[in-house]
């Protein structure tokens, strides 16, 4: 990489950073210190607004550099990766977006805490949506980490961990002066940069080949020396069973798991009503439908134009195709134009990653304060307002995830997300559908519910070989490993539902007829929404 | 980039579901009158949808956050509330919102996962047969994946279509039914979670 590349981007990276700092200051200026306006962003955005913060928050770095890296490295088999992850909006959309905006006010917990006992429900489910926020966090704050390296290429040893730290403190920033609002307009000025950078260079792509895209395949094909094999499944899941089993499990992860995730949850309390959550999250479809569409062409665009071989030596996984790509399809390396569109994609990259943090900082924030700490303390609401607590907890989220984010700054960052998103869909999904649909359902079903998929997720990565076993493994000496697959979701989602039902069977108490009837009511008409 | 800040929160929070459908509504939604609406007294004296909605100040007062009730209504008013949602739970109106959503919505999410599980497992188990070519290069593959794009899309569609026209307002009475029913018994009917 020369010098033209670094510069460029830290100058745009930098524009990107004084320009959501200006947004923050802009609205923390007449911050109201209310629970609405720190967690909900006053509840008045609009369903386009939030429709593209909700595409922001969703379309991290993993899905721009990792999946169309898959996609060069692997052809086909990248592809399935951004059928899951945009299938999973149908979940949203059709069992979750809008009940869970009549129902709630601002966190996950209060839709199953409307029709339980509040107490054990709220800190069964503040503890998993922390588990979950934490992992994302850690997740992205690695990417950030080894994005640095690979775009800037620094080969000092400090430079991960000053991206780690900064991009903490910046988040942390964000969230405690800008709250929702704040975070929502960073969002949103993050998805229309990321989609923007995208659609650039997916006409790039498409001019080069005079629109024919047969073409575009069959040059990427026979460039990979796959031949047709290329543009079919089963280069990278095609293996043994276990590897084919791990595939379905991380399928069944992905399109299950947008629907638990807190910060995806939260997004739906920005606007006025649940017909706006709908037509928001209709936004959010066509826009990241539109990104993954695009992604499938700069993914083979990269095989095409700049060579398995290429992208291999840069980064084994496959992280840099796009900025390689983007390089190439400017002129070549060495030229203006490549330099220019290179330090494009890389400053696109890194405020992709930043938006994300701060969206999921606010979420997991917002749990401690509103679910865990109101709970917790004895004395009911305690000596501090809540937003003061959730200000304090985004502080100490950030130095956690800074924390293990150095820890974990040699992970995979794939396999962080696809274990957030498992643990999502074990451990929150089956409690809100349980609440949302079954009459019958009980606090003991959904304290179960959440700690029956929560702990069985985690335990199992334990035993996993991602932990230890292999020489990929985060322990490489040791060797526990029983489980076999990476993906722990073929397992722990069914005992997630096994748990809840099961909790539900044995429990002492009846289920309660009147706040069924009242969640039910509120759930599909919005009466006594906020 | 803060303009909303200025809207009056009461009428925006009213207005903004129905603002760009009171044109159509009347000639798109001909099937829409909610069935057996006498149920609800609230809804038997309030008349139609349209008269309300000619009086929006009214309406928005649905919205607005409650003042705290004095300690000693706050007893009566959940009892009574427990009694409105299971009146309103029981009545046909609501049913029929029910029926609609779970008519669509459940048989719509079996089809769906079903079509991704089937894509998944058929990726995973049976690459041979996903590599068919079928016609100008592409494979059985690149159709299914692209297919998943497309109902994926398509349901979109479908969906906000069909509760557009099929369930909105007539949610929209039923929650105006609640907010009535609690008002008249000392209630605003607004949810205190917490």
């Amino acid at each position: 990489m020369t010098g033209d590349h670094r510069s460029l981007a830290l100058l745009l990276f930098g524009l990107f950073v004084a320009a959501t700092l200006a947004i923050t200051t802009l609205v923390s200026r007449r911050r109201r210190g209310s629970p609405e306006e720190f967690y909900a962003g006053g509840r008045l955005f609009s369903p386009m607004e939030n429709g593209f913060a909700i595409a922001g928050d969703y379309m991290s770095a993993a899905s721009f550099l990792g999946i169309s890296g898959l996609i060069a490295l692997y052809g086909y088999d990248g592809m399935l990766y951004s059928v899951g992850f945009l299938v999973a909006w149908l979940v949203v959309l059709l069992l979750v977006a809008e009940l869970v905006r009549n129902c709630g006010r601002f966190t996950l917990a209060d839709v199953v805490a409307a029709r339980m006992r509040e107490r054990p429900v709220r800190i069964a489910a503040g503890v998993s949506a922390v588990t979950v926020c934490v992992l994302y966090l850690v997740a992205q704050m690695v990417g950030a980490g080894s994005l640095v390296v690979l775009l800037l290429g620094g080969s000092s040893a400090t430079a991960p961990t000053w991206t780690v730290i900064g991009v903490g403190a910046l988040m942390v920033v964000y969230v405690v002066f800008g709250g929702m609002r704040a975070t929502t307009w960073i969002q949103i000025v993050k998805a229309v940069l990321l989609l923007s950078g995208a659609v650039l260079l997916t006409a790039f792509v498409l001019v080069r080949f005079r629109g024919d895209l047969g073409a575009l395949l069959g040059t990427a094909a026979e460039r990979s020396g796959h031949g047709a094999a290329f543009l079919a499944p089963g280069l990278k899941y095609g293996g043994d069973w276990r590897s084919r089993l791990d595939f379905i499990s991380l399928g069944l992860a992905l399109v299950l798991g947008t629907a638990g995730l807190p910060h995806i949850l939260s997004r739906f309390y920005t606007v006025p009503t649940a017909r706006a959550a709908r037509r928001s999250v209709v936004w959010s479809i066509g826009l990241i439908g539109s990104f993954y569409l695009m992604t499938i062409v700069l993914g083979f665009g990269a095989a095409a134009l700049v060579g398995q071989q290429a992208v291999r030596e840069s980064n084994p996984a496959g992280n840099t195709a796009v900025p390689l790509l983007a390089a190439d399809l400017g002129g070549g390396p060495g030229s203006t134009g490549g330099a220019v569109l290179f330090g494009v994609v890389a400053a696109v990259a890194f405020a992709t990653i930043l938006a994300v943090v701060a969206g999921i900082t606010l979420a997991s924030s917002a749990s401690v304060a509103h679910d865990l700490y109101a709970s917790l303390s004895r004395s009911g609401a305690g000596r501090f307002s809540e937003v003061t607590v959730a200000r304090t907890a985004s502080v100490g989220i950030g130095i956690v995830a800074i924390g293990l984010g150095l820890l974990a700054r040699n992970q995979n960052v794939a396999f962080l997300v696809g274990l957030a998103f498992a643990v999502a869909a074990s451990a929150n999904l089956p409690v809100l559908l349980y609440t949302l649909f079954w009459r019958r359902f009980t606090t003991r079903g959904a304290v179960w519910a959440v700690y029956g998929g929560l702990v069985p997720a985690v335990v199992l990565v334990l035993l996993s070989p991602v932990v230890s076993g292999s020489p990929g493994s985060l322990f490489p000496q040791a060797d526990f490993h029983l489980f076999p697959l990476e993906n722990p979701g073929l397992v722990s989602v069914p005992l997630g539902f096994l748990a809840g039902w099961l909790g539900t069977c044995l429990s002492e108490d009846e289920p309660d007829e009147a706040k069924h009837a009242e969640t039910e009511v509120r759930a599909l008409t919005g009466a006594g929404a906020v | 980039m803060d303009d909303h800040d200025e809207r009056d929160p009461g009428t925006t929070r009213l207005d903004d579901p129905w603002r760009d459908e009171t044109e159509s509504r009347d000639t798109d939604s001909g099937d829409d009158q909610l069935p057996n609406v006498p149920e609800i007294p609230a809804l038997r004296s309030r008349g139609t949808w349209e008269s309300s909605h000619e009086t929006p100040g009214a309406s928005g007062r649905i919205c607005t956050r409650p003042g705290r009730d004095g300690p000693g209504t706050a007893s009566a008013g959940a009892g009574s509330r427990e009694a409105v949602y299971l009146e309103v739970h029981r009545s046909p109106a609501f049913r029929e919102v029910r029926r609609r959503y779970r008519r669509f919505v459940l048989p719509a999410t079996v089809l769906f996962l079903g079509w991704y599980f089937a894509y998944v497992i058929t990726s995973t188990t049976a690459p041979e047969f996903m590599a068919r070519p079928v016609a100008g290069g592409l494979n059985i593959a690149f159709l299914a994946g692209l297919g998943q794009f497309a109902t994926t899309f398509l349901l979109t569609w479908a969906y906000a279509r069909h509760a557009r026209l099929r369930r909105d307002r007539a949610a929209m009475e039923l929650r105006w039914a609640v907010y009535e029913q609690n008002r008249h018994h000392g209630d605003t009917g607004q949810e205190q979670v917490r």
